[in-house]
């Protein structure tokens, strides 16, 4: 789906970049090439965009000006409705939003940009020197020292699931799995949201809430994931 | 009776450590405690303290002159830091308040990576552009 926005905005002057939050290029290459990308598909496996703009989860969607600028800080857009009965994310508002920002109608959001950017603390700032070391240990064949750091990172950050889920992979545990759901769970439970919208995106508290998907097998979900690039 | 006093048993084998610097890896000669060269991460030791561009923090009188434990410098100038001496790696993260401070002007941070292909791609070759950022995981 954004390789459709990309393709229809193009001519007005829009760039889609895409930055896949994953351990190698070939994790995220199904989903590029099943989107036929035309646009920049980017990876960025040591977390380097993750750590500059703070963010701690996925997707995770930003707009910049042409002059550089943030002008809507970050955000959960799903695009491919695809994916709204898992997500509860529909793309009505987002996309008529991005539309009307790329051809001049809107102001790209209606906040405060500043006031509604999230920041890091110190112990996020840890968090990413765990995994740094976490990351290093695992692609030098330490996997035992590298589960530490990945754990203690993910104690130092409960709420980065770039961390918490997307170490995952790497550390042989399936992110999709009981593991992931155990995760959420206790994150639902104890009241924190899995996703933090801006409030022009999120309407209703429903939008945050995880839930187990019982109906789906894991292949299924992938592919509707995938039509989201 | 001969005493052994347990330091000396050891001997402190220089070897290769990895120092990250926010994602960027370097190779630094140490021994078993990490000790390090300020330059390293772009300070520089004067009379007035560790400074770096117009900054500068004072250092207290009972760091000695020349290579400093990781840990110590970190705190002195303020970044985060893990540091698995078993494994000789340490990653040096940057201050929240760095981070903070850059989002909060609205600067959009550049960056180099690749893409699925290998090619490098940096967020400032759309200057000009207006662009979606939009990150996403296999996972």
């Amino acid at each position: 789906m954004w390789q459709a926005i990309h393709e229809e905005l193009a001519p007005e002057g829009l760039v889609v970049l895409t930055v896949a939050i994953d351990a190698s290029l070939d994790e995220p290459r199904p989903f590029v090439e099943r989107a036929h990308a035309t646009h920049p598909s980017l990876v960025d496996t040591e977390h380097r965009v993750a750590d500059l703009y703070n963010m701690v989860n996925v997707p995770t969607v930003l707009w910049i000006d042409e002059e550089g600028q943030i002008v809507r800080p970050q955000d959960v857009h799903y695009m491919s409705n695809e994916v709204a009965s898992i997500t509860r994310f529909h793309n009505r508002k987002p996309l008529a939003a991005l539309r009307a920002w790329v051809r001049g109608e809107a102001p790209a959001y209606p906040g405060d940009v500043a006031a509604d950017t999230k920041v890091p603390t110190e112990a996020d700032q840890e968090a990413r020197a765990a995994f740094a070391v976490g990351w290093w240990l695992s692609q030098h064949g330490k996997a035992d020292a590298a589960e530490r750091w990945f754990v203690r990172a993910g104690e130092l950050a409960p709420h980065d699931f770039t961390i918490r889920r997307g170490s995952m992979p790497i550390r042989g545990i399936d992110p999709m799995g009981p593991a992931f759901f155990a995760m959420a769970g206790e994150w639902a439970r104890a009241g924190k949201p899995y996703y933090l919208p801006l409030p022009d995106t999120a309407t209703s508290p429903e939008d945050y809430e995880v839930e187990p998907i019982p109906e789906i097998s894991i292949g299924e979900l992938q592919a509707k994931l995938a039509a989201d690039l | 009776m001969p005493t052994m006093d347990a330091r000396s048993d050891t001997v402190d084998l220089m070897a290769a450590w990895t120092v990250i610097d926010e994602q960027q890896n370097q190779s630094v000669e140490s021994g078993d405690t990490l000790m390090l060269d300020p330059t390293v991460l772009g300070w520089e030791r004067k009379p007035e303290g560790l400074c770096r561009d117009d900054i500068c923090v004072p250092v207290p009188a009972d760091v000695a002159p020349g290579l400093i434990d990781a840990s110590r410098l970190a705190g002195l100038i303020g970044r985060p830091i893990a540091i698995d001496a078993d494994e000789r790696v340490a990653a040096f993260a940057a201050p929240a308040a760095d981070r903070a401070d850059t989002l909060r002007s609205g600067i959009a941070p550049d960056f180099e990576l690749p893409d699925i292909n290998g090619v490098l791609h940096r967020l400032s070759d759309f200057r000009g552009k207006k662009v979606v950022l939009y990150a996403y995981a296999s996972w």
